[in-house]
């Protein structure tokens, strides 16, 4: 499904691939977040207008504001992820023994997110709950997304919450109080059922 | 240097629903009209199609159908005493583009404001006295809810508005809003069929001696056939709606109910990807000669016209008032100046209700599928007890179920790993919310004028808007808050949590695309940018219509008003403005 990678550089790829995966581990409920394609979704957003805030506002001067007015930063989410990405394996790889994100085990790895999420950790010019938050946010959208992104691989997500997907008419069940909807989903792509017949 | 083209009849900026509403009644005339929309064109099939159109992420989160900030956007403060900065991704509100405006992607919550809205300072002086609303700049509206009914109905039966009257010529119809304003005859559809959430909603409010009913709504409850032609189809209840282009001709919009008609119009041109850079004034700046545009090749142009309205987003109207130096930009600490005086917003506030044995299928939704108590919005209820002004409509309106955004889990909850997991798994489908929708009055300090560093594209100045919610707004939402409790307990859910209200305006979280102000509309030329026809004071051949000229809001959704002026002043300008034109009001 994939072609390459877009953005990201191998090691990049990596470190992100591990990220998601803890974010979304893989467990009885689902698929994780590497499987489901959230790195990749990533990668393909970091490539386009989401990627270089072409379509925001970038125009100076660049002030500190206050939290009512929002992300005052001249960096974009692209410049985000580089950035954030280089300066969380150099954190690692200097308290960690030389290891990066992709190095450490499971369980060490929910500890420096969970120190990234509640500002634990010193990025240096970096603020890593920020960063923490943007791609925490970002691999949600990727694993909840229709699958056309390149996450949210055979529907895993929605399957496991029971949203029917890119259906258009509910007509039949608006009245049907209280019941289980019957269908699984479909993507805007289709459905796997529709390809896999004879 | 600027083209000259040949002169129109009337330019029209912006065509959303004032826009075109404006150009079908006035080509009606024999008018010579064209319209200029920035954005694309836009419809239906092209548009807003089936195969594609239930994106969440394209739509709902990159939001895509949407003014981008890179073409414009504000700077914002909370007071004057801070610096404005600009919003660099629009979050709190998100004003649209292109052809059909904001009414592409709407939710249809479709309301005619109370009679006593149009005369709030004379109504709630006369009820609680003066004293009640000293931190206020509340201000009648200049024209009465009598005057606005035929309007109303107008705008009604040209969408197909799915409702129940609650009062017919007086007569209070059982299952309809008990309060509302008398409406000459029912709406043109009836309700949509209700989910399961708005059903246990209204039977928990009418367990208290509440008056629930159902939300007045443009997601149409059956195939309709509008005056002017049109067809629409039955919606579909897909989920898809608010943010979204409606793929089934089922949610009333300029596309689904006017331009099919107007575009074959010999009389009526759209040009779009031109954005106006200002109306062009005579020597005397009483005068409008037309405007100047820039075309998508960014070419610029001048057409003249003998008349220009301003269909623009009501932030926008304002602004290009500004920025064309049409009436005075309005001063604070004075007092003095009307453009951009009396800013208003909304103040919501919501709770979120969890169960353990109900299934509310929440991807079966529409924008405006819901019911609503009216019991304790605007004057609906008696104030003199209490220690403010206004109020909240009640709804419950689940309107999709997009698992991006929609993936409610109690508090405490993780927001990543396997916790975090099973929470929204076992969640998704047994949560719903209702909020309330509450009034937000002017107030001196919260105004519109130009910023003074930050430029759009062209180098113009943004506008800079300066806003908080007013004390009496936050106690007023506070006390609805405290109704909605009871509401929520008589639920009985497993736990319900809310979201009340508090200082100071954030611009990040989304809260409502309702902005209102800016160019009000009044009696009195000191306190109003446009009279009671939604003329300029000062140029009376331009005419400002939308949220704009809202002197302060209601609680409730502004687009049911907004149709209904766009009717009003069309008649104003055909009955009265071309046989004599000139200002129809005296100052």
């Amino acid at each position: 499904m994939l072609s390459g990678w877009y953005f990201f550089k191998p090691d990049e790829a990596r470190a992100l691939e591990a990220i998601v995966d803890r974010l979304i581990p893989p467990d009885d409920l689902s698929i994780g977040g590497k499987d489901a394609g959230c790195a990749a979704f990533i990668d393909r957003q970091m490539a386009g207008s989401y990627g270089d805030s072409s379509r925001l506002y970038t125009k100076g001067p660049f002030m500190h504001g206050l939290p009512t007015q929002g992300y005052q930063g001249d960096a974009t989410p692209a410049m985000r992820y580089r950035a954030g990405l280089a300066a969380i394996d150099a954190y690692l790889k200097k308290a960690m023994s030389n290891r990066g994100f992709a190095q450490l085990t499971a369980a060490e790895q929910d500890l420096f997110l969970k120190d990234l999420e509640a500002a634990k950790v010193d990025l240096g010019k970096i603020d890593g709950k920020a960063l923490f938050n943007l791609v925490l946010q970002n691999t949600m959208e990727g694993f909840f997304a229709d699958p056309i992104y390149g996450g949210n691989r055979d529907m895993a997500s929605w399957k496991m919450i029971g949203f029917p997907g890119a259906r258009y008419d509910y007509r039949d069940h608006v009245a049907k109080h209280n019941q289980p909807y019957p269908h699984g989903p479909i993507s805007i792509g289709g459905s796997p059922d529709w390809s896999r017949k004879g | 240097m600027a083209r000259k083209l040949p002169r129109k009849d009337v330019v029209i900026v912006g065509l959303g629903w004032t826009g075109a509403i404006l150009a079908h009644e006035l080509t009606e005339s024999g008018l010579d009209v064209v319209a200029i929309e920035r954005g694309p064109w836009r419809d239906t099939a092209t548009d807003f199609n089936i195969g594609y159109v239930s994106d969440e992420l394209r739509y709902a989160v990159r939001r895509d159908l949407f003014l981008q900030p890179a073409q414009e956007t504000l700077t914002m403060r909370n007071t004057t005493s801070q610096t404005a900065l600009p919003m660099r991704d629009f979050g709190s509100f998100l004003p649209g583009t292109g052809v059909g405006g904001a009414g592409v992607h709407w939710n249809g919550h479709t309301w005619r404001f109370y009679p006593s809205d149009f005369n709030l300072k004379s109504h709630l002086t006369e009820r609680y006295g003066a004293a009640r609303l000293a931190d206020l700049q509340i201000q009648d509206w200049g024209v009465s809810y009598d005057e606005m009914e035929s309007a109303y109905d107008r705008f009604e039966y040209l969408c197909g508005i799915s409702g129940k009257a609650g009062n017919i010529g007086n007569k209070i119809q059982p299952g309809g809003n008990p309060f509302e304003g008398p409406r000459k005859r029912d709406y043109p559809l009836p309700p949509m069929e209700m989910t399961y959430a708005p059903t246990l909603f209204a039977e928990a409010a009418r367990s208290l001696g509440l008056h629930p009913f159902p939300t007045p709504s443009a997601n149409l409850s059956k195939a309709y056939v509008n005056p002017l032609g049109i067809a629409m189809g039955q919606c579909t209840m897909c989920g898809f709606c608010e943010r979204f282009g409606c793929a089934n001709y089922s949610k009333s919009s300029a596309q689904t109910t006017v331009l099919p008609v107007l575009m074959r119009k010999s009389n009526f041109e759209a040009r779009c990807n031109s954005e106006v850079l200002h109306v062009n004034l005579d020597a005397t700046g009483k005068m409008a000669r037309g405007v100047t545009y820039v075309d998508g090749n960014g070419e610029e142009w001048e057409q003249p016209a003998d008349m220009v309205l301003l269909c623009a987003y009501g932030l926008h109207n304002a602004r290009l008032m500004m920025l064309s130096k049409i009436g005075k930009i309005y001063d604070p600490q004075t007092g003095e100046g009307t453009v951009g005086r009396n800013y208003a917003y909304q103040t919501n506030a919501g709770v979120q209700l969890f169960f353990d044995d109900k299934n509310f299928n929440p991807f079966v939704a529409a924008g405006a599928l819901g019911q609503t108590v009216d019991d304790f919005n605007g004057d609906t209820f008696d104030h003199a007890a209490l220690d403010f002004v206004g109020g909240a409509g009640i709804n419950c309106i689940p309107t999709n179920g997009r698992p991006i955004g929609f993936r409610p889990t109690p508090p405490g909850t993780p927001r990543w790993g396997s916790a975090w997991k099973k929470a929204t798994r076992d969640n998704y489908l047994k949560a719903f919310g209702f909020s309330s929708q509450g009034s937000s009055y002017a107030a001196r300090g919260n105004y519109l004028d130009l910023d003074p560093t930050y430029k759009d594209r062209f180098g113009r100045p943004l506008m800079r808007m300066t806003f908080d919610f007013p004390d009496n707004d936050i106690r007023m939402s506070h006390w609805v808050s405290d109704r909605m409790e009871e509401i929520a307990k008589a639920l009985k859910p497993r736990q319900y949590v809310q979201a009340r209200r508090n200082k100071s305006w954030n611009s990040v979280p989304y809260q409502s695309t309702h902005n209102t102000g800016g160019a009000i509309m009044g009696a009195d030329p000191k306190t109003s940018a446009v009279n009671k026809f939604l003329q300029s004071w000062d140029v009376p051949n331009v005419f400002v219509i939308g949220a704009s000229a809202f002197p302060q809001n209601a609680g409730k959704n502004p687009t049911g008003t907004v149709g209904a002026l766009a009717f009003w002043a069309a008649d104003a300008i055909r009955n009265q403005y071309l046989r004599n034109p000139g200002p129809l009001v005296q100052a």
